[in-house]
């Protein structure tokens, strides 16, 4: 406030002395310049985050495909990933990457679409508030937590229903399942927010012709939010791929090239934690070759995402 | 066709028989309607099957059985837990080794260690007691009668305890390589250093980048970029941050974050640039896009009549945003942040990967010194096969979940007691 008055008082003595009549111009001020430039700074550093990720990623990736030991063709069709023996095929990691994610996606998203359809077309607003923030309270969980659920519990249930000899204590399915729990929120919450903003006059119309209730849900509002759930569904498969913690726990250490969900297979995360956690030294084979794996990953969910807001961008019915 | 699922086949020819179908239809919708809530409560009984399994490991009766029983160890008739300091280090001195005891007193002379400390020592060194079995919560008060059978005929030399594995000894000691001893003191302070560093940095940088993108910047490419940018940023797994800040503040500005910019290198050998600093700094660069987004809602809600009231009075841009806009943006901002921090406080990718010391037992003491934190703990516990170790992972789940429990209830109250002084 004093700033304010000072400046008042300094801008009527500049009138004084000089020429009579207002001068209107925008007058320089160093210190609101310092400070737009240090917001400005502010803004500009996320794109350097950004810089900072594709630069070192691609610099370490760089060296590792740059090692003569290494195949490019053999990286990208290999289906060995055994540093010790210079086999870098990436397909191992992979395919038990889509493994966890596929199961992850076999629960959150009947699950995911079920808990948004219900909180938005059926559930009263009592019963909206409650449920509500027990989801969220789901979301706000530790990833480490979910580990832990899922070493302890998913698995020895797993291993009570189809034997122990199926399943092993590691294994895809497991971490999967639990995946799928973690994302469910999201999933829900997203979808919801999509079908909230169909706008009311659609309901109304369709009960006016007598829709049921279930008709009105899945044949009117789910199809006009489409665009919004397909993107939580992308958002849902990106988490997904690159969720860490319970893959690291609870699907299993060392590369597997298997479909068999109850098996033992590490995904990308997974190699990039246990290799990292342990005795690393800079400028090995293996340090170089888990940058490579972030930057893949890093492309994949950049590309998802992008995806996801192309997807709502083009595809969102506007009503008026 | 009759029987096509396609809607517009439906609406064209099958309108009579919709209306004749009146009461399946209800039934259909009914079921599902069922479905729905069904899947509702899924989520909720997975919540609470969580919570059940973590409460379940982290109380219930252990078999232990001890290589020394404590009550031959002394002469007189006072038990163990009340004997003096002095006395604790004749029975240490008596019991172990000349070599193992100079060691010990090595690590750290035995009159700058408490009382607790020694009788800690001597349970470790003497008793040695071994966790043979232990039991869930559930299991030790249905089968009480069964257990108590097994082990009196599977160890008849053990004791059978009930022993709940989150105390507050638990909380005050730190890390030790046997369950029974450890405790989360060195990862809970490690996690709020960690944290106090994220704030500090995340904070400033979060809410600048906000009032940038929401009063200053103007819609052109470099701005429109930013905004894209950072909404991308947010949805980067986490692990990808910790690549960068292993790249970045643990290689390349290892002389700033090992503190030998200062020079105060605490332990040269070990460091490495792995400290508190660096893990810091990188769970900042992991939030800072949630603060800004959140700080650009919070900064929007506040009504343009306020900014235009300002202006009219010949405020500059900067007074406007300080004096006026921030004010009313701040419960939202605040809250936004403490709920970026939770997530902080519950990473555990990143900071494997920035590189956590895997055992370490004494406290932080500056952002140069290494670090572990509370995440960090529960992975490692329960990575470990033994059972014993899978029961302190519960109880340091409980201690984590607590501490983001009461974060949030800050957030809550901070924001309720904001606006009620603005209102």
């Amino acid at each position: 406030m004093e700033e304010v008055t000072h400046n008042a008082t300094s801008a009527m003595n500049a009138k004084d002395s000089t020429t009579p009549g207002l001068d209107l111009r925008k007058k320089p001020r160093l210190s609101e310049a310092l400070i737009q430039s240090f917001l400005f700074f502010c803004g500009v550093f996320s794109i350097l985050t950004t810089a900072g990720i594709v630069y070192e990623l691609g610099k370490e990736a760089l060296l590792f495909f740059a090692d003569p030991k290494i195949n490019l063709v053999e990286f990208f069709t290999g289906t060995k990933w055994q540093p010790q023996l210079y086999h870098f095929g990436i397909w191992p990691l992979v395919t038990s990457t889509l493994m966890t994610t596929f199961f992850a996606l076999l629960i959150a998203l009947p699950l995911g679409l079920s808990v948004a359809i219900y909180l938005s077309e059926y559930a009263t607003s009592k019963a909206r508030n409650i449920l509500k923030p027990i989801l969220e309270v789901l979301a706000g969980i530790p990833t480490v937590v979910y580990g832990y659920f899922a070493l302890t519990f998913m698995t020895p249930f797993l291993r009570t229903i189809f034997g122990r000899d199926v399943v092993e204590i590691y294994n895809t399915a497991s971490a999967g399942l639990v995946m799928g729990i973690l994302i469910l929120p999201l999933i829900s919450s997203m979808s919801e927010d999509a079908l909230n903003a169909v706008p009311r006059s659609l309901r109304e119309a369709a009960y006016g012709l007598g829709a049921t209730k279930l008709e009105v849900a899945v044949r009117i509002v789910v199809p006009a939010a489409l665009s919004g759930i397909a993107a939580a569904v992308i958002v849902g498969i990106s988490r997904a791929i690159g969720e860490t913690m319970i893959v690291a726990l609870a699907a299993g250490a060392g590369p597997a090239f298997t479909f068999n969900p109850f098996k033992a297979a590490e995904t990308m995360t997974g190699h990039i934690v246990r290799i990292s956690g342990g005795d690393l030294s800079y400028d090995s084979i293996d340090y170089n070759s888990i940058f490579a794996l972030g930057l893949l990953l890093f492309f994949m969910t950049l590309a998802l995402n992008i995806i996801s807001q192309r997807v709502v961008r083009h595809f969102r019915e506007v009503y008026e | 066709m009759k029987h096509g699922s396609n809607p517009t086949d439906m609406s064209k020819s099958n309108d009579s028989q919709m209306v004749n179908n009146l009461p399946q239809r209800h039934r259909i919708s009914w079921i599902w309607r069922l479905v729905f809530q069904v899947s509702t409560i899924v989520g909720i009984i997975t919540l609470a099957a969580l919570l059940y399994n973590i409460l379940n490991s982290t109380f219930g009766y252990i078999v232990i059985e001890t290589k020394v029983d404590p009550t031959s160890l002394t002469s007189s008739s006072l038990p163990v837990e009340e004997l003096t300091k002095e006395q604790l280090i004749t029975i240490l001195k008596e019991r172990i080794s000349q070599g193992a005891f100079r060691t010990l007193d090595r690590q750290m002379p035995f009159d700058k260690r408490t009382r607790d400390e020694v009788y800690n020592l001597v349970w470790e060194r003497v008793i040695k007691p071994d966790v043979k079995v232990t039991y869930s919560l559930v299991d030790s008060i249905i089968h009480k009668a069964d257990i108590e059978a097994t082990v009196a005929k599977d160890y008849p030399q053990a004791k059978l305890v009930f022993r709940s594995w989150l105390t507050p000894r638990f909380i005050t000691t730190p890390q030790a390589s046997v369950p029974l001893f450890a405790g989360v003191q060195t990862a809970l302070l490690g996690s709020l250093w960690t944290i106090a560093i994220t704030i500090l940095f995340a904070f400033p940088l979060g809410v600048g980048a906000a009032i940038y993108l929401e009063e200053y910047a103007s819609g052109n490419f470099i701005n429109r970029a930013i905004q894209t940018n950072i909404n991308n940023l947010a949805g980067v797994p986490s692990i990808i941050y910790g690549m960068l800040g292993l790249a970045i503040f643990v290689r390349s500005l290892e002389p700033i974050t090992s503190g030998a910019f200062l020079g105060v290198v605490e332990d040269p050998t070990t460091a490495n640039g792995r400290t508190i600093l660096s893990a810091g700094l990188t769970l900042a660069i992991l939030v800072l896009p949630l603060i800004i987004i959140n700080g650009q809602e919070a900064i929007r809600a506040v009504p343009n009549s306020l900014r235009q009231a300002s202006y009219g009075l010949g405020a500059t841009k900067w007074q406007t945003v300080w004096h006026h806009v921030l004010p009313n943006a701040i419960p939202g901002i605040l809250t936004g942040t403490i709920l970026a921090v939770s997530r902080a406080i519950g990473e555990t990718a990143p900071l494997v990967v920035v590189g956590a010391s895997t055992f370490i037992t004494f406290n932080p003491t500056s952002p140069f010194s290494k670090f572990t934190t509370l995440p960090i703990q529960i992975y490692q516990w329960t990575a470990r096969p033994q059972d014993d170790f899978r029961n302190i992972a519960a109880a340091a789940i409980i201690v984590l979940l607590i501490l983001l429990l009461a974060l949030n209830a800050t957030a809550i109250l901070l924001r309720n007691r904001y606006s009620r002084g603005l209102a």
